[in-house]
């Protein structure tokens, strides 16, 4: 809208400033939203050097001994891993060759296990963050979990933003027969408390990352719709669109060229909302075994297994996991909040 | 109403039909015959065409009568009976304690509003928002149960009074101090739009007190949005804060849609999912209903 200037004007008033670049302007005064901003960019960093291997990418070397201290602590008695390497039994071992089954095949069973290369590697007696039970660094694993978990909850996000959008954009739109179809659907998705379609979807459509994924978009979008449907109808009839309208752009045209980037601030608030609250949702999934496969690891998978931990007096992997999810969360949140004032001066 | 529990209903049978396994094989499990997979099949009806199907679908959910679970062969209906009571043991307590603790705070809070205070809580809810659940209960559950001793780690009686008294207490303590957080900051705000409207500019104009404004004015009208959000968390209270009943092993509804999940049984989350919708509806109903007592300007249609 802002291009829109008469060139004898244009000269005298400078250019009008656009919303995006009047927010970023707004969020620059904003103190806590610069600060948030900057922690969610450095996870952000983590992650992608994370995705493409230079960071955490040996998370599933067993580098320490199992459950290996935090170096901070120092060395301390590691009952547990001294536990794993007990020596045989001893004296001589009784030979009952004459009377066992299997002692022919003992000889060549052991010329074929000397064939094979076993390595292991040397383990030491403390990792930075600790180790978990089978020796593996924290650390490496609650990066490579922050990777697992945000991938989630951004992505859902995204599911549950273009469903939410496309159908309120209709919705609000169109309106008519169309529009009491879609009033239906979303009564329909919202009389069912969103754990228990979590549940359901879950439940027949099984495990993987990509079905966590479309199960929380396919859950979460109504609270989309409903905000996307409201701009809509609130947009359909302004001058803008009448205009639009008039130069004959199609309905198709006025309502994702015209419309949607008018309304965009309020679908990028929501969605940072979603992200927010699927990052928390894929973690208890995980925790209960409904998420993330357990050959990959993420926030909740780690809570599982510090569950157990934690009764034997190991609390660094639940402590690593919730820094962690903690520090992210509540950066993403002062930075959805921030960015929720800056985008909407009149609210405050 | 009606046509959205048909929707509901729809949703459920398709979702269970067209993306779920096929039951005769979860039910038959690992090793049958060809036979006695068709014998099952020609039970449940799943040899008619979908919308036969869907007749004995809306059949059951009319009459209240899904038959049995298919692992551990309970009546649905008793399943619903006997799990119910532990789940509104502990989330009756939760949902009170939780209302009427975040409704003072969040007056206290709108009424420091902009000062260090008021954005130090603010914060505070954020950071206690963005650690986990699990988190709350399993350190929780650690630290008061297993390390102090201050009360049962977890287990379930049949006396209710003894489960209240003994049982119950630390999942309610635990679960109140989390959802507090989010309540304290959305009331908050609720607080916030009733405080900048002209009405109480009027108050304050005539010299009204501050506590006469803050409770008589404006506490009223912020009741409406809380009324509304109050209904939001109502139906949830059946299905408890399952996790809350998973940790702390309570025979609730919760807990047991979970173990339904988790052996595919798929009677057990059919009828919960679809009772449950039910519920919700019937308590929106009521809650359009119960504005007009809290709010005289309401007209019902």
């Amino acid at each position: 809208m802002a291009a829109v200037a008469h060139p004898v004007s244009a000269e005298e008033a400078p250019r009008s400033q656009g919303v995006w670049g009047a927010a970023w302007t707004r969020l620059k005064t904003d103190r806590v939203g610069v600060v948030s901003l900057a922690v969610v960019a450095a996870f952000l960093l983590l992650i992608l050097l994370s995705a493409v291997g230079l960071v955490a990418g040996g998370w599933q070397l067993e580098k320490g001994v199992p459950y290996a201290h935090p170096s901070f602590l120092g060395e301390r008695e590691n009952v547990e891993a001294q536990a794993t390497d007990l020596a045989g039994p001893k004296g001589p071992p009784v030979d009952i060759s004459d009377i066992d089954p299997l002692a022919p095949k003992y000889d060549e069973w052991n010329r074929r296990a000397r064939e094979i290369q076993v390595s292991s590697p040397p383990r030491t007696e403390t990792l930075l963050f600790g180790g978990d039970r089978w020796g593996r660094d924290v650390l490496a694993k609650a990066v490579k979990g922050a990777q697992m978990s945000i991938f989630v909850g951004v992505f859902a996000a995204v599911v549950a933003t273009f469903i939410g959008t496309l159908l309120g954009a209709v919705g609000g739109y169109v309106g008519g027969r169309v529009g009491d179809f879609l009033e239906w659907l979303y009564n329909v998705f919202t009389s069912v408390p969103d754990i228990l379609l979590i549940f359901a979807f879950a439940a027949v459509f099984g495990r993987g990352i990509s079905t966590v994924v479309l199960i929380l978009g396919l859950v979460g979008w109504t609270g989309m719709y409903r905000q996307v449907r409201a701009e809509y109808i609130k947009h359909h009839s302004r001058e803008y669109v009448r205009a639009a309208q008039a130069i004959g752009a199609s309905h198709l045209s006025r309502m994702f060229v015209h419309i949607l980037p008018n309304i965009s601030h309020v679908v990028l608030v929501r969605m940072s909302l979603l992200v927010v609250g699927f990052i928390k949702a894929e973690v208890i999934l995980s925790f209960l075994g409904l998420g993330v496969p357990i050959e990959l690891v993420s926030w909740g998978t780690m809570l599982a297994e510090a569950q157990t931990e934690l009764v034997i007096g190991k609390w660094w992997q639940l402590a690593a996991a919730t820094l962690f999810m903690a520090v992210f969360l509540t950066a993403f949140s002062l930075l959805t909040d921030a960015l929720r004032d800056a985008l909407d001066p009149k609210l405050r | 109403m009606v046509p959205t529990l048909a929707g509901v209903i729809l949703l459920i049978f398709f979702l269970f039909k067209f993306f779920g396994g096929d039951p005769a094989e979860i039910l038959a499990g690992q090793v049958a015959t060809q036979e006695q997979i068709e014998s099952i099949r020609r039970q449940l009806g799943l040899d008619q065409p979908w919308w036969v199907q869907l007749w004995i679908f809306v059949k059951q959910i009319l009459t209240f009568d899904f038959g049995k679970s298919w692992m551990t062969n309970e009546q649905v209906s008793s399943i619903f009976a006997s799990r119910l009571p532990a789940s509104l043991t502990v989330m009756v307590p939760i949902l009170i304690l939780e209302v009427s603790l975040a409704i003072p705070l969040a007056m206290a809070v709108a009424y420091f509003r902009g000062t260090l205070i008021d954005r130090t809580i603010v914060i505070v809810c954020v950071l206690a928002m963005s650690i986990s659940f699990l988190v709350y209960v399993i350190v929780g559950q650690y630290l008061f149960a297993f390390r102090l001793g201050w009360f049962p780690v977890q287990g379930w009686s049949d006396s209710f009074w003894k489960n209240l008294t003994t049982y119950a207490p630390l999942p309610i303590i635990l679960a109140t101090m989390v959802s507090l957080a989010p309540q304290t900051r959305l009331y908050r705000t609720f607080f916030l739009d009733e405080i900048g409207h002209d009405y109480v500019r009027t108050a304050r104009a005539k010299g009204l007190d501050e506590r006469r404004i803050m409770f008589t004015h404006v506490l009223r009208n912020a009741m409406i949005p809380i009324l509304t959000n109050v209904a939001l968390l109502l139906p949830g209270i059946f299905t408890g804060a399952f996790l809350i009943e998973i940790f702390f092993s309570i025979p609730g509804l919760g807990r047991e849609i979970y173990l339904a999940v988790n052996r595919s049984d798929y009677p057990v989350i059919q009828a919960v999912t679809v009772y449950l919708a039910v519920l919700t509806m019937i308590i929106n109903l009521t809650t359009d209903v119960l504005y007009k007592f809290v709010d005289p300007r309401v007209v019902l249609r």
